[in-house]
């Protein structure tokens, strides 16, 4: 791909982008087969994000988004009715989980059971940070063999001679065992 | 020779690749503890057997498949008479039996390579190597002869024709995509085996390392090539456009990745400053632990998965066994031999040991959290608390801020030193890169889109961060001595360059499919149009397709841009004879900038189709990236240094006693 | 020594893992647990199947305990239940049937080849009832207390065998 023409599509990108606006909204209204109409566009975005954070009950690892089975066209149907009835997204939520049960949230509230799920990776990573800290503290403390700049010089001077293969730029400045 | 007899022929050849790897297993290990050469020697000639009897019934069902042997069960349930013969030659492992005789196909050609390849190695180091690959065929072996028997007759009264392959594998991305897959999972046997063997001898030098590194950039390329064609496969022929799920069989194999990474990093470490040792023995364990965990869980029915084998509990109980032996045998013993954590090598906060350290410490962190995100539901569920779904949002929502951290760091890592360097150098190496990261990511989606946005614009800084320092080491040997520097740089020094490369690339097209990608459901007859970011798609006309085993519903879709045309676009809806399933085959314009995506949903009354119609810019950087990355650890794994060592024969490795390690 | 303990924790994490994976072998990962056990019956306001001027509520399903069933003419599992459902009505269970997005020609032409078990049927031409029910398939069957309140929720078909394990067993705790 040429600069010149990634340019040229930026450009025209940038033109349409405007004038798409409208358009964008209006393609985010409809999922999977039947069409579902919002005259506010703001519902349509909310409509695109609910149906893809929810699970279908019945398939075996789909969205409402994407499925095709007739439970998930009935819930797409429930969901864009009880959007244009002014329900929240919270709302919306709580009743179908209030019939088809926590599984069809594909983001799991954050409840007791949940938080290991949501606090996990958090903490594994400060526990990760104190060892590494740990760790690089002791080994700061091991700088006796090191070499100082001279005696560096002198071991890059003899790995030149002796090793012509090729080195990374870092290779020149530490000694091979 | 009657084909007739060719399914027994096959078994039986199993059940000699089965002794093979017995004595593969048993002899050399034997040998090497009671340091008797002979019985050392066993253990090439084995792995050359085990892959010959392996290979032999392999050929045996392939022959199977070919002739439509339909007595055979696993061939009628995978295979048609109308069946292309390509198509024919990949049902193979379209199903479960065949895809495990695959998995050990795979395995003893690893095993077989090692065997070739490794002449140099310390007699009984390769030895210990062959013979836990040796265990870990039998084990496999073991699991088909017992419960995945692809030979297994349907008689006395064998079915006319077969049940045909699952239409959604017929396609060419799933020809390769399982071979791939497999050969990384299974190469990191090779990695594993010289950990074991490391643990078992009680040795763990500077050469182990440099033994192990190639291998396991091999693996981990195929790996993600594997990965790669797994997600483009998904993409165009599931028909949503979709490009990773985060469904349980993507992540079984996304966490072997991830590992995988972690220690192709430490062995560099491993290797150039001979510490944390340890660390890599376990990483190296754990990366193909979570290969057979992948395995399991595909296979044992505990998840519900789009890609799921049909399961039987027999064939995971089987599998959770040979887990749980491999698994915790390997933990164990790393528990009781693995060298003392020690620091040899001095380094400070800020050093490329430093930086590399944070690499793997969020690589697994990254890794963990796909595991606790898969087999959450499963554990809530085991302990009575209720069902509940972990999904796409969730693993989203943590992989963002690490994948941003860990970006920080892989800006850092190239341009910094060993051991240890003056912060002021350190900024003074990254402030062009960050600063230019920085205005062009806040710049781009003003420029692209005309309105700015969060996630565009860390999501470019992010890939810039970790491309720009890149250029550096070239740019410093090319003004040194001109093109001619360029080859003072290692093969792996370009092998890492082409991995982080790759690694920006994807995350730019991760960027900006998930922000600017457009979709559009409509309702369309022959003459309807839509206008869908500046092209118009028109449906020409609709017409009735006939297969060699399907009869589709074509449409012809003219797209054009600017009153230009730009592709006529054939989506089908194809209805496969013999299985009566329907399948979308979705069209494509591709292009490096952006695809078209055209799908047939469902037929509406009064001959209109639903028509699913995606514009999705940068979609291929995905998939381009993780080839660039492959290539960057094959390209790493063929280095001189590699070849040089080998060459110069290196007796002194036999001499480093576990003890003198921890020094 | 000390350190030596540390390098058992990665054998101690997979055991532990192990045991959950033991555990979810032979599970159906697809069964699933209704979220409407011990919460009152929806409302609804529908038809009966046989007269339209009939309408049915909520208060059908109080005062005796009940086994809704959810069915529909399209459904071949629903056929083989059936003999289940006859069993179960002869034995005096009282049956209300909710006919699940079907026609009542359809639905008048099942119970006529296959029998009919229900004392009242509900006719859900739009599964509205079904979905308020956290329905997704037919057939499912719920048993409702005198009180309204669903205690009991059964996914796919009533086996015979699950006629005496757990149907009669679970209406016959619930009392008359």
């Amino acid at each position: 791909m040429s600069s010149f023409s990634f340019a040229r599509s930026l450009r025209r990108a940038l033109l349409i982008a405007c004038a798409l606006g409208a358009l964008v909204f209006f393609s985010l209204a409809l999922a999977a087969g039947e069409p579902h109409r919002f005259d506010d566009p703001s519902l349509a975005g909310r409509y695109q994000a609910l149906t893809e954070e929810l699970r279908c009950p019945k398939c075996e690892n789909q969205n409402l988004a994407s499925s095709n089975a007739p439970i998930a066209a009935d819930m797409r149907d429930r969901i864009s009715e009880w959007l244009n009835q002014g329900r929240s997204d919270e709302q919306i939520r709580q009743a179908l989980v209030d019939r088809f049960g926590e599984y069809v949230l594909y983001k799991p509230r954050i409840e007791s059971r949940t938080w290991l799920l949501w606090g996990l990776p958090g903490l594994a990573v400060l526990l990760g940070l104190v060892i590494l800290g740990l760790l690089i503290i002791r080994a700061r403390r091991e700088r006796v063999s090191e070499l100082d700049e001279r005696e560096r010089a002198r071991l890059a001077e003899l790995l030149e001679k002796h090793a012509p293969e090729a080195l990374d730029e870092d290779d020149r400045q530490e000694p091979r065992s | 020779m009657s084909i007739e007899w060719l399914p027994e022929l096959g078994f039986f050849a199993l059940l000699l690749a089965l002794a093979a790897s017995v004595l593969q297993a048993v002899v050399p290990l034997l040998g090497a503890w009671r340091r008797n050469p002979l019985w050392m020697s066993f253990a090439q000639p084995m792995a050359a057997a085990q892959f010959c009897f392996v290979g032999l019934a392999y050929l045996a069902l392939t022959l199977s498949f070919y002739n439509d042997l339909f007595s055979v069960a696993y061939v009628a349930q995978n295979s048609n008479s109308l069946l292309p013969w390509y198509y024919k030659l990949s049902a193979v492992w379209g199903g479960h039996e065949g895809s495990v005789l695959l998995w050990s196909l795979l395995l003893s050609a690893w095993g077989l390579a090692v065997a070739v390849f490794s002449g140099r190695l310390p007699r009984d180091l390769l030895a210990r190597v062959l013979a836990v690959m040796g265990m870990i065929a039998v084990g496999f072996l073991a699991f088909v002869i017992k419960t995945s028997n692809p030979f297994a007759r349907l008689l006395p009264l064998p079915p006319g024709d077969g049940a045909d392959l699952n239409p959604l594998l017929q396609d060419p991305g799933l020809i390769v995509h399982p071979p791939m897959l497999y050969m990384g999972y299974v190469g990191f046997s090779v990695a594993f085996s010289f950990a074991i063997a490391a643990l078992l001898g009680g040795r763990l030098d500077a050469a182990w390392t440099r033994w192990v590194r190639p291998w396991s950039n091999i693996a981990w390329a195929f790996l993600s090539v594997g990965i790669a064609l797994g997600s483009w496969w998904a993409y165009y022929e599931l028909g949503w456009g979709g490009w990773w799920f985060w469904d349980p069989v993507e992540n079984a194999s996304l966490m072997p990745w991830l590992a995988g990474t972690a220690l192709i990093h430490s062995l560099a470490v491993t290797e150039k400053r001979g510490t944390f040792k340890s660390w890599t023995v376990l990483l190296a364990i754990l990366t193909f632990s979570l290969s057979l965990l992948g395995t399991f869980l595909v296979r044992s029915g505990v998840l519900t998965s789009v890609h799921a084998f049909a399961n039987d509990p027999s064939r995971g109980t089987f599998i959770l066994v040979l887990l749980g032996i491999t698994v915790g045998a390997s933990l164990l013993l790393f528990a009781l031999r693995a060298p003392r954590v020690t620091t040899r090598g001095a380094f400070s906060w800020i050093s490329r040991d430093a930086m590399l350290l944070a690499n793997n410490l969020l690589l697994l962190v990254m890794m963990l959290t796909v595991l606790l995100g898969t087999l959450y539901p499963l554990v809530l569920d085991a302990l009575g608390l209720g069902q509940i779904s972990v999904g796409p949002p969730y693993f989203n929502l943590v992989f963002v801020p690490l994948s941003a951290v860990l970006s920080v760091f892989m800006g850092l890592g190239p341009i910094s030193q060993w051991k240890s360097m003056k912060g002021a150098e350190l900024r003074r190496r990254a402030r062009l890169g960050a600063l230019a990261a920085l205005v062009i990511g806040i710049a781009a989606p003003l420029l692209y889109r005309g309105e700015w946005s969060l996630g565009v614009s860390l999501g470019l800084a992010m890939a810039l961060w970790i491309a720009l320092p890149l250029g550096r080491d070239l740019l410093i040997q090319l003004r040194r001595d001109g093109p001619r520097g360029l080859k003072r740089l290692s093969r792996s020094h370009y092998g890492m360059v082409l991995g982080h490369l790759g690694l920006a690339v994807s995350i730019t097209g991760v960027t900006l499919v998930s922000h600017y990608g457009v979709e559009l459901n409509a309702r369309m007859a022959p003459g309807t149009s839509v206008e869908v970011s500046g092209y118009r798609f028109t449906m020409v006309s609709l017409d009735e397709r006939r297969g060699s085993n399907f009869i589709a519903d074509r449409a012809t879709i003219r797209v054009e841009r600017d009153g230009r045309l730009v592709r006529l676009m054939h989506p089908e809806k194809r209805v496969f004879l013999a299985s009566r399933q329907a399948m979308t085959e979705t069209a494509l314009a591709a292009g490096p900038l952006r695809d078209l995506y055209v799908a047939l949903g469902e037929p509406l009354d009064g001959g209109a189709w639903a028509v699913r119609i995606q514009v999705k810019p940068f979609v291929r950087w995905l998939w381009a990236g993780a080839l660039s990355m492959a290539i960057g650890g094959l390209l790493a794994a063929s280095d001189k240094r590699y070849r040089l060592r080998r060459r110069n024969r290196i007796d002194v490795v036999g001499t480093a006693p576990l003890e003198e390690v921890g020094r | 020594m000390r350190s030596r303990l540390l390098l058992f924790i990665p054998l101690i994490l997979f055991v532990a893992l192990a045991v959950f994976l033991w555990h979810g072998i032979g599970r159906d990962p697809a069964a699933r647990t209704s979220a409407l056990l011990s919460t009152p019956f929806p409302s609804f306001t529908l038809e009966d199947l046989d007269d339209p001027a009939v309408l049915h509520d909520q208060s059908l399903l109080d005062g005796q305990v009940s086994l809704v069933n959810v069915w529909g003419e399209w459904c071949p599992t629903c056929k083989q239940e059936m003999p289940q459902l006859l069993d179960l009505a002869e034995r005096g269970v009282r049956i209300i049937g909710v006919d699940y997005k079907d026609t009542r020609d359809n639905a008048h032409a099942f119970l006529e080849q296959f029998g009919d078990p229900f004392t009242f049927n509900v006719f859900d031409p739009d599964g509205s009832l079904g979905f308020d029910l956290g329905v997704y398939g037919a057939p499912e069957s719920f048993i409702v207390d005198a009180n309204g309140v669903i205690r009991y929720h059964h996914t796919g078909y009533i086996t015979p065998a699950d006629v005496d394990r757990v149907i009669m067993p679970t209406i016959e705790s619930l009392g008359p």
